[in-house]
């Protein structure tokens, strides 16, 4: 059992058991689902192990994450000899078609001019054909995995989106999915397809993170969305943005539309089914054409699934935490099945996490505490002070799950004690699904442990 | 699995600027390169100074870990490794100072202060450590002076850890552990110690090792003062000159606190590993050596004797199933490669890769010496060499951490997790039997019968690393 503070004392500076991660580590995740990528870090060498670590054990999947692994020489002269080296070995190892840089916060402290190095590199290659080179600036101090994800996206639009009229017509639209898990990313394909829609989705790791055995180490998985389609991207009719919780400057919509002039549509992290409705509605809007009926059975199938749990759920007390938009989007799918988001917690300060909540939620169905810029020592301060009856979020939470003694459901990043994380489903009709049946069977289970007579019938 | 034809030699997947990092036994020209930093863009499986100092550290289970930095290095490290502990539970919280852009401007020393103070009147550790990440010395933070300060304020040990990230390797991060351990040293009375009393330095306690072993010095009739770190204690250490023997395992990690105690308190140490029968067998009888009483040598060899017939049956039906299967060995510190070769060998297994992150020189010859002709040696490999290597030896099995994992299973290859992360006991006799049981649940298992092998050449593709 983890210790718990003397009674009486507060911490009020320090941050006890992080419900975050850092920036570059969400850099390296997108640029995973760019295809033909290798991540790269422009900084020590711990870091990008240590994300690499993170990563793995999450996905189960390789993720090799190059690295400049700057030494004492380069935090006092810079880091420009390193990043030529670094990206010349990984052009000669890994033949890639594109090298996607974050910055650490090592780098940004000593004042790397990524621009002017990145424009060297190239004149030094000049004739030779070598990889595109996308930087992003990641520093630790400046927000989280989330923040660095979405840092990276706009990198990615901002660096290659063309609004070139040979790219028009071949996207009708461009969906940017949040930091979703490769089954929810593969499930916004199919919709999409089922649409009609011509889409781009950026990124998507769906095939790179979740990749079917061949006997052989890809020296890069195959997938990911194609460096052409981001170009063709600035020429699509619309994007469509899953998520609220942007930084100023990482709406990868906003982003487009500021370099290409693409509409941008936004909609919360669709969870449940008021928010899979507005996902829904918006792609009935672009396709022109109404839900195709097999999404539309899946709908009705979701609310029947309601129906059967909604007893084992009315009032039951969930804290929820995470990524602010996975926080805002599971608490609105509990809004919906009675379940109460007592706690919503979040690592995250984009600040934008309460009026997301208030939008969505019924505030006035209890007492709802919004956490925001939180650590697992608040989060379960809160939880035992609301009597919390489960937890939905990430492999993280076990230690407050065991003390508290309260299911967990597993949700998010990182799911580092179960597996099958990158097949966790959460968006749309179907997740909902999924996520119902896991948290009312959650509640049952753990009813039926505890009855004596241990009945085998509901 | 059998060696796979191959046109292209596994070595062309080195590259240039580490081909002296990697020889094969019979054919090695002088010394293999090492201790050297990671080539840019190579992607290696190292880690830093301060994932050096903090693994050693870690376990220490009555002082407060506070991580001085933004939140990265923290997050990353909490509660990720299997050292328990049988009091105490302080080390399993993850504290930081988080920097945010503000402190980074204004300096952090304040923010330290702050966190320290509060945290030691809320938990009450016996000592405290900060660790320096890499921008903390790049911001000019006088972190000595803040632990002072606080040491004098709250009435006790506020250690720096000088571990920034980027000045050196894991290798330097152990002696910065060292080095804050240092300080402890010497502080605390040596009243009632035995006469017959060591310290296990290098046992970090992971799924309770470190409660093995004492148990086994405990029956040879040998008491044990500190165990550095497994279960470790900060007023264990203010005393452990006390002791008549160091026995230091994992001599990468503590070599230099056992220096240390030799140079300042001429406190003798003897190099052990506790993994493998053979290996554990001679650590004990080593001690009873050192301590030269013919009793506890007799009492040494009834524990080896009765441990051993324990758990041979079993091994031995092991080694039938494993016979002729080919490993690699791939992990941080070389010296528990030398053990898991020969544990190996017990196992009827012949091991054909060989490697560490961070092997010194003389790690490496002896490395090489105890191989079999044709073994490949690595220092500081990359997942691209390592499965080129894996390919062109043909092997049934990869014993690494969790980086390595999906390495070997993209293969097909069987996989055994030997790092600080693990949950099971591999130490001792009883360990040498866990090990044989999970080398056996991977090697022997049906799954791998499905692994598409032998692609045609016409999909031999750039994308992947087959030669």
């Amino acid at each position: 059992m983890l210790p718990v503070k003397e009674a009486g004392t507060t911490i009020a500076v320090a941050t006890q058991n992080a419900c975050k991660a850092c920036m570059p580590l969400g850099a390296c995740l997108a640029y995973r689902g760019v295809e033909g990528a290798v991540p790269f870090l422009h900084g020590p060498q711990g870091c990008a192990t240590y994300m690499r670590r993170f990563l793995i054990g999450h996905f189960r999947e390789p993720m090799d994450i190059a690295c400049s692994s700057f030494s004492e020489e380069t935090a006092i002269f810079g880091g420009s000899a390193d990043i030529h080296t670094g990206l010349d070995n990984v052009a000669k190892a890994y033949h890639p078609a594109m090298i996607g840089i974050a910055t650490t916060c090592l780098a940004e402290t000593i004042g790397e001019d990524m621009g002017l190095m990145l424009h060297q590199h190239a004149e030094k290659n000049a004739d030779k054909a070598s990889p595109l080179v996308v930087a992003a600036s990641t520093p630790s101090y400046s927000g989280t995995h989330a923040d660095g994800f979405h840092a990276a996206t706009c990198a990615l639009v901002n660096a290659l989106a063309e609004t070139d009229a040979a790219q028009a017509g071949r996207a009708d639209v461009v969906c940017f999915p949040n930091m979703v898990s490769p089954a929810d990313l593969r499930y916004l394909k199919e919709v999409l397809a089922d649409f009609g829609l011509c889409h781009v989705l950026l990124p998507d790791y769906s095939e790179t993170l979740d990749r079917p055995i061949a006997g052989e180490y890809e020296r890069i998985p195959k997938g990911g969305v194609p460096i052409s389609a981001i170009r063709g991207a600035g020429a699509a009719r619309a994007s469509v943005t899953l998520g609220s919780a942007f930084r100023p400057g990482q709406h990868p919509g906003a982003a487009l539309l500021a370099k290409c002039g693409v509409p941008s549509l936004s909609v919360g992290l669709p969870v449940g089914i008021r928010g899979s409705d507005l996902l829904f509605q918006q792609l009935e809007d672009l396709a022109g054409k109404p839900t195709p009926e097999k999404h539309a059975a899946e709908r009705g199938r979701l609310i029947d699934t309601y129906v059967d749990a909604h007893k084992y759920l009315y009032g039951k007390r969930a804290v929820v935490y995470g990524e602010e938009d996975l926080v805002t989007g599971i608490a609105s799918f509990l809004d919906e099945i009675g379940v109460v988001p007592v706690v919503c917690a979040s690592g995250g300060r984009s600040g934008g996490m309460a009026e997301a909540l208030s939008a969505t939620v019924s505030m006035q169905r209890g007492d709802i505490q919004v956490l925001e810029d939180a650590d697992f020592v608040e989060i379960g301060e809160a939880a035992e002070a609301a009597k919390a009856d489960l937890l939905i979020g990430n492999s993280r939470g076990f230690g407050l799950s065991r003390r508290l003694d309260i299911p967990l459901i597993r949700v998010g990043m990182p799911v580092h004690d179960r597996i099958g994380a990158q097949r966790i489903q959460l968006l749309g009709y179907r997740g909902a699904q999924a996520l119902c049946d896991r948290i009312a069977n959650a509640v049952i289970a753990r009813d039926q442990e505890r009855s004596e007579p241990g009945y085998m019938t509901m | 699995m059998e060696p796979q034809e191959t046109q292209i030699p596994a070595a062309n997947s080195v590259l240039e600027q580490r081909r002296r990092q990697v020889a094969t036994k019979g054919n090695a020209h002088g010394d293999i390169a090492c201790e050297t930093k990671s080539v840019a863009g190579s992607v290696s499986q190292r880690a830093c100074v301060f994932c050096g100092s903090r693994v050693v550290l870690y376990p220490l289970a009555d002082a407060l870990h506070l991580v001085h930095g933004p939140i990265g290095c923290a997050s990353y490290t909490w509660d990720i490794r299997g050292a328990l502990s049988s009091g105490p539970q302080l080390h399993r919280m993850s504290f930081s100072t988080d920097l945010a852009e503000m402190d980074i401007i204004l300096g952090g020393e304040k923010k330290l202060y702050r966190c320290l103070v509060e945290l030691i009147d809320a938990y009450r550790p016996k000592a405290a450590f900060v660790y320096s990440t890499c921008i903390v010395g790049l911001i000019g933070d006088d972190v000595e002076a803040v632990c002072a300060r606080v040491s004098q304020e709250k009435g006790l040990s506020v250690i720096p850890v000088f571990s920034e990230g980027f000045a050196g390797t894991k290798k330097d991060g152990y002696k910065a552990a060292c080095d804050a351990m240092g300080r402890l040293l010497g502080t605390g009375s040596t009243e009632g110690i035995s006469p017959h009393a060591i310290n296990l330095l290098g046992e970090f306690n992971l799924a309770g090792e470190t409660w093995l072993i004492k148990d086994y010095y405990r029956r040879m009739g040998v008491d044990v003062v500190a165990t550095v770190t497994g279960d470790g204690r900060i007023d264990d250490i203010r005393r452990m000159h006390g002791a008549a023997l160091n026995v230091v395992q994992c001599s990468g990690s503590v070599m230099h606190l056992a220096k240390g105690l030799k140079d300042k308190f001429d406190v003798p140490f003897i190099r052990v590993s506790y993994f493998g029968v053979e290996d554990t067998a001679k650590a004990l009888y080593d001690v009873a050596e050192h301590f030269g009483d013919p009793a506890m040598m007799a009492r040494a060899q009834t524990l080896v004797r009765e441990e051993v017939a324990a758990v041979m049956p079993e091994l031995m039906r092991i080694r039938k199933d494993l016979a002729g299967k080919r490993a690699a060995v791939y992990v941080g510190g070389s010296f528990k490669a030398f053990s898991l070769v020969r544990a190996l060998r017990m196992i009827g297994m012949v091991t054909v890769l060989a490697g560490s992150q961070t092997g010194s020189k003389e790690d490496y010859r002896e490395l090489e010496q105890i191989c079999d002709p044709g073994t490949v040696i690595v220092d500081d490999t990359n997942p691209l060499e390592l499965c080129a290597f894996l390919k062109e030896k043909g092997c049934d099995l990869l014993i690494g951490g969790v980086k390595e994992r999906p390495i070997a299973h993209k293969l097909g290859l069987g996989f055994c997790d030997h790092n600080h992360e693990r949950k099971k006991s591999l130490a001792g006799f009883v360990g040498m039997l866990n090990f044989a049981r999970e080398v056996q649940s991977t090697v022997m298992s049906p799954v791998w019968q499905f692994i598409p092998r032998g692609r045609p050449a016409s999909q031999e593709g750039d994308a992947s690393c087959s030669p």
